[in-house]
This record gives C-alpha cells, structure tokens and sequence, in this order.
C-alpha cells in the first residue's frame, strides 16, 4: 500500500513538472528553427529532426534598420517601470500597513479594518473599467505614452499587495519593540525607521517581491497607454505575434523576457523554506 | 502614542491611492450617461440610455459574463484541487524537494501574454507539438478554432499559469501548521487519509478561503491570456466580459455605452464576490 502511495506521488509529481517544462522545452527547440524547420511540421530535436540556425537570437541583437527586433529598450523601460513603481508602492504601503497596524483609526463607521479592505479591494477593480477613464486622464495630462504616466497606473496596481503582505507581517512583529525604542527617547519616526523597519527586511522583501512580480507580467496598461515612444516588453513581443510570426525569433525573445523572473521564483523558494512567508502570506 | 503621528503614516499610501483612482471612477459613471461615441466626441448627457440598452438589449454582454463565471471557477477549482494536492506531495520530505518547489512556482513569475505567445504556438492546429502527438491516433483537434475546445485550452493555459499561485499560499500555510495536532493524531492511530480529513483539511481551511477568493478576483479579470490566444474567437466562443468591453470602448469607441458596461461589470463583481466568500466561509469552516 505504502509504496503504491509513493508511486502514483512520483508518478503525479513527474506529470506535473513535464506539464511546466513543455513550453519552455518548446520555444527553446523553436528558437533555433529558421521559416523551413518551422512550417515543415512539429519537430523537437536539433541536428536529429531540423537543422538549427542562430537567426532568431542573432534577431534580438541587429539593429532594427537591418530588420532586428529591438528589444533591449523595451527591456530597459521594462524594468525601470517596474523597480519605481514597486519602490513607491512598497514605501507608502509600508508606512500606511504600519500605521494599520499600530494605531487605531476611528471615523464614523470606518475602522482599521474597513481601511485595510479598502486598500486590498482595490485588486478587485478590473483593468478595463480604469482603462478609459485613464486613457483620457493621462491624455489630458501629457503622460499618455510616457513612462511617468504607466507608473502613476501600476502604482494602483501595485500598493494593495504590498499593503495586504505588510499588515499581516507587522501584526507578527511584536509591539514591544517600538514601545522600548519609545522608552528609550526614540520619536515615533526613529522608532519606524532604526527599529521596525531593520525587523521586517523579509516581510519588505516578499512584498517587494510581488510588486516585481506582478508590475513584470502587466500586459494589459502597458498595452493601451503606450504606443510608439516608449514600448514595454510584453506589448513589443505581442506585436511580434501580430505581425508574420517568425516563431523563431518570437520563441528567442519570450525566453530572454521570462528569465530574469525566473531567479525570483528561487528567492521566493527560499524565503518559503526558512519559514519566513507563512508569516508574510496569510 | 501622539494622535498625529498615525496620520504621517497612513495618510501618504491612502491620499495617493485616492487621489489616482478618484478622477477614473468619478469619471467613469458620468461617462456612462454620455453618449460619447467616435462620432459625436463630447459629455452629453442622455440619461440612463446606455443602462437601458444594457439590461433590455445586449445579450452579448450577459453571455460573456455568464461564460467569465463559467471560466474563472472551473480554473480556479482546477487550480485549487491541484495546487492543494502538490503543496501536500512536497511539503514532507521527498526527493529533490526544493527543486520541485522552484519548478513548480516558476509558471507564475512569467509573463501572461509572452507565454500564451508560446501556448499559440504549441496548439497551433498544423505545425503545433499537440497535435504532432494526437496524430499519432489519426486526429487533429482544432485547438483554438472549435467553440468547446478554445476554452478548454484556454482554461488549460489558465491553470498552468495560475496554479503555482495557488501552490505557493497553500504551502505557505502549510508550512505554519502547528505542530501538535498531527502529533494527536498519530498518536491515535489515524492513517495518512483521516489525518488529511480531520486534521490538515479543517485546519488549512481559513488558508484555503483566502486562497479561493484571491484567485477567483484575480481569474475575472482575464482577458490577455483571451486576446493573444484566441482574440475572443471562435466566434464569440472564449469572449469574457473585459475583452466584451474592451470591444466596445476601445475598438468600436462607443466610450459612453462601454463605460455603463464597465461600471455595471464592476458592481456585479463586488457583489458576486462578496457572496462567494460569505458562501466559502460557512460551507468551509461550519465543517470543523
């Protein structure tokens, strides 16, 4: 009975890591393809079923006039959008989940707990009912296409999570600890910053960690507030597809876009296995 | 502590937060009563036309939504069932364990559209891996181009992508169980399934609630994955109620009509989201 248990776990576990690896198998066989490996049906393994050629890598790095795909601006506004509006999220969400979670708020028939909803529900709004309204906002404002106004739009996205992973986590965090730092003279601000904040660097950095996450693998902004000037990488490789579909350099450019996210998953890993998210995420 | 402290703290993040989404939503409602369209751009004001024309006039709409609650629950039960089961397999000791745990978080930490791109190709109905191996048996499903199988693969993409979302709150949780109770029970006598039943289940029920209603507002926004694999087709067949709107205010520009659709879309939401938890919350918890 024991080891037939084991068997159908290993054999569930196995299906499941073949099922996550296929894709990326996939677009890493597709990427050495040229126009004739591709539309001679499905094949798999280089030099055995199709003979492998660079042109959808050497793609990602000519310069657009000789027929490149430039995706190292994209990459670039990519990753700027992401960091500053992550970093502005998780700076007044840290400050707000703090102030959540040590004092008490009292307006009418709002409380504590009523701000905190408020906060997180903002998760709840789908895109396409702000994406209008920004449309025109950012329109009026000159931000339409422009970097400034897609962060302004993420830090919406962004603050309800660091919010929702900040509260739980100072409400682990011990008030004693404030109260002495108070004792000993501090102000309400040193107390934050010498003593609370130095005691929250994980929750700080699963938080921050979800912003990147979830600011990265926005599509749907970046999509209809962006057009020529400033183009983030998932709207550049969605054109891509759009256009003759050259699976080749598609598959190239998808994979170098996944990467960098990929090294997160092992930080999140690790913070999982010490035991530090079950305190972060609840 | 001094009163006005706690104001320096909360107010930045909350005067923000408002002070980006009031204009958007304030907006959005006098919108819905404009007939701003590509023709005549401009605040007009007609009253409730659009919400007529939306409740007595536009089956569309209603079946994008009713096919929106079709998708995102069945994905998010499918997520739910095996996120929960792979959180249990490598929350012990198995071999390799923090190598399946990465493996199986990384589909969440990647871009929705970038791997649906990829998924387009990998069903692709000639040239495509999928039905490379269904030939085998003489067949070739029409991946993205049949009104039945456009969702399931829809719903297949969903699931990879999102369940390692899952996967990571359940064992998260998982992994901040106390410690005594599994003790009791083995103490006791229970094997490995009464041990899931009574103790880990009931226990992790709070964790799974959570983890539910986090997905299910997250899964009704779907419409990237929507666009890039299918653009809504066949059809109207895998058509959800943002892509149904995004139609209409951003590809036909009736901007008035298609902002009546969007603040209805977001009031049925809350509503139907705030019954779903109250719903969880006692079928889950009155079993303890």
């Amino acid at each position: 009975m024991r080891t037939f248990y084991l068997t159908l776990k290993y054999l569930i576990i196995t299906l499941w890591s073949l099922f996550v690896i296929a894709p990326f198998l996939w677009a890493l066989s597709t990427s050495f393809k040229d126009f004739n490996s591709v539309t001679g049906g499905a094949t798999y393994i280089p030099w055995l079923q199709f003979e492998p050629s660079l042109e959808g890598w050497k793609v990602l790095v000519r310069s657009p006039a000789k027929g490149g795909v430039d995706i190292i601006e994209p990459y670039f506004n990519s990753i700027f959008v992401t960091c500053t509006a992550s970093l502005i999220s998780i700076i007044l969400g840290t400050l707000a989940a703090y102030a959540l979670s040590r004092f008490k708020f009292k307006a009418g028939f709002i409380k504590n707990n009523d701000i905190t909803f408020f906060f997180i529900s903002q998760r709840i709004m789908p895109p396409i009912v702000l994406s209008i309204p920004f449309f025109l906002m950012l329109g009026f404002l000159g931000l339409l296409d422009n970097l400034f106004g897609l962060i302004l739009v993420y830090i919406v996205l962004l603050m309800p999570i660091a919010v929702w992973i900040m509260v739980d986590f100072f409400n682990k965090v011990p008030q004693e600890i404030d109260e002495t730092a108070l004792i000993d003279g501090c102000n309400p601000y040193q107390a934050f910053f010498k003593v609370v904040v130095p005691n929250s660097i994980p929750g700080l950095i699963v938080a921050g960690l979800f912003c990147i996450i979830f600011g990265w693998i926005d599509f749907f902004f970046a999509f209809i507030l962006t057009f020529t000037e400033v183009q983030l990488l998932p709207v550049k490789i969605v054109a891509l597809n759009s256009s003759v579909t050259p699976w080749w350099s598609l598959s190239a450019s998808a994979l170098v876009s996944v990467a960098p996210l990929i090294v997160v998953a092992f930080i999140v890993e690790r913070y999982l296995s010490k035991g530090n998210l079950s305190g972060a995420l609840k | 502590m001094n009163f006005n402290h706690k104001f320096v703290f909360l107010l930045p993040g909350l005067l923000v937060l408002i002070g980006i989404l009031i204009f958007p939503i304030v907006f959005t409602v006098r919108l819905s009563l404009s007939s701003w369209d590509s023709f005549y751009p401009g605040l007009d004001f007609i009253g409730l036309d659009n919400y007529i024309r939306l409740f007595t006039d536009d089956k569309r709409f209603w079946e994008s939504f009713f096919r929106l609650s079709f998708l995102s629950v069945t994905t998010v039960f499918l997520q739910y069932i095996i996120g929960f089961s792979l959180a249990l397999m490598v929350w012990k000791d198995i071999i390799f364990k923090r190598f399946f745990r990465v493996l199986f978080l990384i589909p969440m930490m990647t871009t929705p559209v970038i791997m649906t791109v990829i998924w387009r190709t990998f069903f692709h109905e000639s040239l495509g891996p999928v039905n490379d191996f269904f030939s085998l048996f003489g067949i070739t499903p029409l991946w993205l181009s049949n009104n039945i199988l456009a969702k399931v693969t829809v719903i297949i993409v969903e699931v990879w992508q999102w369940t390692p979302f899952m996967f990571l709150l359940l064992l998260a949780g998982l992994l901040s169980l106390p410690k005594e109770p599994f003790l009791a029970a083995s103490i006791d006598g229970a094997g490995p399934i009464r041990k899931f039943i009574y103790v880990t289940f009931p226990l992790m029920a709070p964790i799974s609630i959570g983890a539910i209603i986090i997905r299910l507002i997250e899964a009704s926004k779907i419409m990237d994955t929507v666009y890039v694999l299918t653009s809504g087709g066949p059809g109207t067949a895998t058509e959800t109620s943002s892509y149904y709107i995004f139609i209409k205010g951003l590809r036909e520009f009736q901007i008035g009509y298609s902002a009546a659709l969007s603040f209805t879309y977001l009031i049925i939401m809350i509503i139907s989201l705030t019954i779903i938890s109250k719903l969880l919350v006692k079928l889950l918890i009155k079993k303890i």
